[in-house]
């Protein structure tokens, strides 16, 4: 089942919104991760025998395409981040392809390469960290901490380098000058541009953003999305953006996948799932986001139970002990990836008869405020706690 | 401001409905009051006025959020309520009035919390007998060593007159009350056996075993996932509604805000900027803070890839405060000549709720040093 | 105004080893110890410029004098610094000497002047030393901290006993140092099976009662081998036995900064092995290092005192603290000729002033730590 390419976009997108930006990028894709499965040894006793393993990333399959942002979401433990660091080898995956379309046309397996060979490679993905205190060096300047790739890939003068790093500093909206300066002397909002910059000294055509604005406070988060949007539109880049946040994955992607204990749920076109969300996950997770508005308080849902253990997850679909709907066979049975609808893949054996709540068209007029989360309307019934037994709609 | 001892409705319709403008309604004599305060941070480096001349009111029965950004102070402000800033902090001026009727077993206290001793008997009563705190990490609050029963055992035993074995049955009875399951077993539980989520609502029953009339929570949702915040949320929701608990909910997080607080504080950089209903600051905010802050977070709703609107700059280093009022470098609305030379006073104007701005009133700060 | 945003953007640019001299210089007694430090350093890498007469000098007739002082006041009066004569005079009960002060002999105390020839830093053949006495008859130059058994000045003893024991100090952590930072590194960088047997023989090491082992070792040594074998010898004993801790330190700050997200940047944007480990993870942690040696010195220091003292490590003619200190083992010393306990004193000192000036450096050394 899933050595077809569950993400590959079909052909022509339906537009929703009529807004030329909104169309999901088609086109070969960049990158295809095949089967990536990670797992991490849990050893125990005196002679740190492997007692078990941590499933952190279970079999995961997915395309990025030329100039797409891709947002892998979910909550914490879900798989998303060791995802992303399998896909750059910044950790080594278990099993799997991670296939990479390189700039002269050639497709390499990046799980299989060796560090000498990555080297290389790294020129063409980079990578965007989460905490912009850790992932700068606090001992170097800007000068030495941007320029670094450009040194390392070849660029030995260090005039080329300084009008290089002036150049990238321009490019994320900080001022050339600070190019002396030390991490210390920068907030967090700055320091991620650095980040950025580092990331981008090379031209990288794949940037994986892990949890990229997190760490930022509201008021730079926004800046931050914005630079990123941005520096995707002007130098045609793609995103694997790692997320946890709905509404920013909402912001900023145009496809998304839902993973849930080290799985994918659910893959589709952003505006595609958050309206008709096929995995009763996804559902859970959209009613569980507060929105920030005071009249649509009753909408808030938490989804009872914890999160699946990776170590130890539960028989069948890992989702069932938490989902409403849940019945014998998602017990039993571990439910494959599927394509629903042309782009649209989810795992779960109930997707075609469930009519799950997606976000209403609160945007587009007043009484989208009465319906807060407005349902479809065939199904008035089906957020409630007990399994519904419609037919399939 | 606020005299009317009925509750605020909490039917949305009917709300919706009522005039936005109108001064708001807040329930009772306030419990809380905080006139003035200032905590400063005496570093190396310099004095760091980390909370700056803060007032608000937290009434009976309601939930008061504070929201800002890091730095501007909101944590700091609730730790010098509880007493708990630590050195090089102190309070330097203001007041904390802090007023319980009798009941409920206790007798009445009338006491201003900023002139009690940091460590005397006076403010370790109130601190958990009165007031308590839900913090931001749950695994801190609890020892590893000691089941979490025997923990909400040893603080009941602490602020109240009874036996071991009435003090497990509150217990049990508040671990119920929290919504954990098979409450009997969880009680010979250890923190580090709980998942997050159940481990937050150990912290709540942890802070409710005394019946606190005020409780603070730090950011309680900060360090767990979503779908298990929307049980914790639900579950205060639930507490106010059912108890008429009073709380101080202190987040970064305009939606949470949203979903809970009934009252809001929005504070940048050791000052109130603006304070009022929620509905008000969600609808019709008047700060360019305020405004800022609510456009510049992404919205399920919204078009998807457009440019935010921002503020630009960054928060300064607590510092470099700059002069007048806190947020005129980084505001579109800035007057030069006003805003970097006083910093404006909180006022209301027209009946509408008190906001620190000179685009909506004249006044300024009289004791601007 | 002007001034503030100048110091502001100094501190922008300034790298992390001014960030850490500047937080450095706020612990003054720590500045205070680094001066201390100094000028025993200055001791060590000349000690013949700071004595007063040949350390190894004996003299029958001189046993037992008391300190001298430097004196400042005379008949009630201010004068140059100077210092009294001594008259021996034997008591007839005990036959023993007992020194008196002499107070219509005054030697005044002159700076750089001649005395015995000595090659400074073992090179430059020159007769000048730091302090002298005015017409001081040879051989009866007074003695700033008395004289031990054998009649021999303590105050040259000391300066040279300074040298050995500092540099055995020095020596002995350098050596550890080195085999810490190797072993350390390569288990913390490496990790897997290197990591565990490296491991492994570490706490077998640190297993082992290590005066028993010091004994044995020392003892071991030939009566017949000359003092400056001996000298290496106890100071690579020493560092065998003292690198198991740095290592640990070491080791356990690679596997830290290994999962830092900044070496993980730098792996991504294809830096080798050696670059990140040079460029980023020991630079990272050269202040920490830096820190822990000052605090082995002492140590190492004390234990080769420890050693001397028990007859085990350094043997006379070599001149250590131990060596000094060993004079003063008997009762009878300590009650009648008390000032042989002085280089216990300057031991003390020169131990304390390196526990807080590492102290002051381990504190100054990351000031990104919170």
């Amino acid at each position: 089942m899933s050595e077809t390419a569950p993400g590959s976009a079909p052909a022509e997108r339906t537009d929703h919104r009529g807004d030329g930006d909104d169309r999901v990028p088609g086109g070969p894709p960049l990158l295809q991760v095949r089967n990536l499965k990670k797992h991490f040894p849990i050893t125990g006793g005196f002679f740190q025998r492997v007692v078990g393993q941590v499933r952190a990333v279970d079999d995961v399959s997915f395309d990025v395409h030329e100039g797409e942002i891709l947002s892998l979401v979910g909550e914490s433990g879900c798989g998303k981040t060791t995802t992303a660091r399998c896909v750059l080898r910044a950790l080594d995956p278990t099993a799997g392809e991670v296939l990479f379309r390189r700039a002269d046309g050639e497709t390499v397996d990046v799980a299989k390469l060796r560090e000498s060979e990555l080297r290389p490679l790294w020129r063409e993905m980079q990578m965007i960290f989460q905490d912009p205190f850790g992932s700068l060096n606090p001992r170097k300047n800007l000068l030495e901490i941007i320029g670094e790739p450009l040194y390392v890939q070849g660029v030995t003068s260090r005039q080329a380098r300084m009008d290089r790093v002036a150049e990238l500093l321009n490019l994320v909206g900080l001022r050339p000058e600070y190019m002396h300066r030390f991490p210390h002397a920068f907030s967090g909002g700055q320091r991620q541009r650095v980040v950025i910059a580092r990331a981008l000294a090379l031209e990288p055509r794949l940037v994986v953003a892990d949890e990229a604005v997190s760490a930022l406070d509201v008021s730079v988060q926004a800046q931050i999305l914005n630079l990123l949007l941005d520096l995707q539109r002007r130098l045609n880049l793609s995103y694997l953006f790692v997320a946890h946040d709905l509404s920013i994955v909402k912001h900023i992607s145009h496809r998304v996948a839902v993973m849930y204990v080290g799985k994918i749920a659910e893959l589709a076109p952003t505006d595609d799932l958050f309206r008709r969300p096929k995995h009763p996950y996804t559902s859970a997770l959209m009613k569980a986001v507060p929105v920030a508005d005071p009249d649509h308080r009753a909408a808030l849902q938490g989804l009872p139970g914890e999160v699946a253990n990776p170590a130890d997850p539960p028989s069948g679909c890992y989702f069932h002990p938490r989902c409403p709907f849940a019945e014998e066979r998602c017990r039993t049975e571990t439910p494959q990836l599927r394509e629903l609808a042309p782009g649209h893949h989810v795992s779960c054996h109930r997707a075609e008869e469930l009519d799950l709540d997606g976000i209403g068209d609160l945007e587009s007029g007043g009484d989208g405020a009465e319906r807060p989360f407005g349902r479809a309307p065939a199904a008035p019934a089906s957020a409630d706690a007990a399994p519904p037994a419609e037919g399939p709609s | 401001m606020q005299q009317t001892p009925t509750r605020t409705d909490r039917d949305p319709d009917r709300a919706r409905d009522a005039d936005r403008t109108a001064a708001p309604e807040r329930p009772g004599e306030p419990i809380l009051s905080v006139r003035g305060l200032k905590t400063h941070f005496a570093t190396d480096e310099g004095v760091v006025r980390a909370v700056d001349g803060v007032d608000f009111d937290l009434h009976p029965g309601e939930v008061l959020g504070i929201v800002g950004e890091s730095g501007c102070g909101k944590s700091i402000t609730m730790k010098s309520v509880m007493r708990l800033v630590q050195h090089p902090g102190r309070i330097v001026a203001g007041e904390i009035r802090y007023r319980r009727p009798a009941g409920d077993g206790k007798k009445a206290i009338d006491v201003d919390l900023a002139t009690l001793r940091p460590q005397g008997r006076a403010i370790r009563r109130i601190r958990g007998g009165d007031i308590a705190l839900i913090p931001q990490e749950p695994m801190a609050s609890f020892s590893p060593l000691h089941s979490i029963g025997d923990q909400i055992v040893e603080a009941i035993l602490l602020h109240q007159r009874v036996g071991r074995r009435e003090a497990k049955r509150i217990a049990i009875e508040k671990l119920a009350e929290v919504g954990m399951p098979n409450p009997q077993q969880r009680f010979d539980a250890y923190s580090w056996q709980l998942s997050g989520g159940l481990r937050q609502r150990a912290v709540i029953a942890l802070a409710l075993s005394c019946n606190p009339s005020v409780l603070v929570a730090d950011e309680p949702t900060t360090a767990i996932d979503v779908t298990t915040q929307a049980q914790v949320l639900e579950l205060l929701k639930d507490l106010q509604r059912d108890h008429g608990s009073s709380i101080v909910f202190i987040t970064h997080d305009l939606g949470v805000i949203a979903q809970l607080a009934d009252h809001v504080v929005v504070m940048y950089l050791g000052r109130v900027m603006e304070q009022g209903p929620v509905r008000d600051i969600f609808h019709a905010p008047q700060h360019p803070y305020t405004r800022a802050l609510l456009q510049s977070v992404p919205s399920l709703h919204a078009e998807p890839r457009v440019a935010l609107p921002t503020v630009s700059g960054s928060i300064p280093h607590p510092l470099h405060r700059p002069t007048g009022c806190p947020f005129h470098p980084r505001c579109p609305d800035a007057m030069p000549g006003r805003c970097d030379v006083a910093m404006p006073a909180m006022a209301s104007v027209d009946g509408r709720p008190p906001v620190a701005c000179f685009l909506h009133h004249d006044q300024a700060e009289e004791d601007a040093a | 105004m002007a001034a503030k945003t100048d110091a502001t953007s100094q501190v922008y640019v300034a790298p992390a080893w001014k960030m850490t001299w500047w937080r450095f210089r706020k612990h003054k007694l720590a500045v205070f110890c680094l001066w201390l430090i100094g000028l025993i350093a200055l001791i060590s890498i000349s000690p013949q410029f700071f004595a007063t007469t040949d350390p190894y000098a004996t003299s029958a007739r001189r046993a037992y004098i008391p300190t001298q002082f430097i004196r400042v006041v005379h008949d009630g009066q201010l004068t140059m610094p100077f210092v009294y004569g001594v008259v021996g005079e034997r008591n007839q009960r005990t036959l023993r000497m007992e020194w008196v002060i002499d107070d219509e002999v005054r030697y005044p105390v002159r700076f750089f002047v001649r005395g015995f020839e000595y090659r400074f830093l073992g090179l430059i053949p020159t007769d000048r030393h730091l302090i002298g006495f005015a017409g001081a008859p040879p051989g009866e130059t007074p003695a700033l901290l008395g004289t031990d058994r054998l009649g021999r000045d303590q105050w040259s003893r000391l300066m040279y006993g300074t040298q050995i024991s500092m540099s055995i100090g020095l020596v002995a952590v350098a050596l550890s140092t080195l085999l810490g930072i190797i072993l350390g590194g390569i288990s913390g960088y490496f990790g897997g099976l290197t990591d565990n047997i490296i491991q492994r023989i570490i706490e077998l090491l640190q297993a082992l009662p290590p005066i028993p082992v010091w004994l044995a070792l020392s003892a071991a040594l030939p009566r017949t081998w000359p003092v400056t074998l001996v000298y290496f010898a106890i100071t690579i004993i020493l560092a065998l036995l003292g690198w198991t801790r740095l290592a640990r330190e070491v080791r356990g700050r690679f596997l830290s900064l290994r999962e830092e997200d900044f070496v993980t940047a730098a792996r991504l944007v294809g830096a080798s092995r050696v670059r990140i480990i040079f460029s980023h993870m020991v630079p990272s942690f050269t202040s920490h290092i830096i820190a822990a040696v000052t605090l082995a010195i002492p140590l190492m220091i004390l234990n080769e005192t420890f050693l001397s003292f028990l007859g085990l490590g350094l043997r006379p003619p070599a001149i250590s603290w131990g060596v000094m200190l060993q004079e003063a083992q008997n009762l009878q010393s300590v009650v009648n000729a008390p000032w042989l306990l002085l280089p216990g004193a300057f031991v003390i000192i020169a131990v304390l002033a390196l526990n807080i000036l590492g102290d002051g450096l381990r504190d100054a050394a990351d000031p990104y730590a919170n």
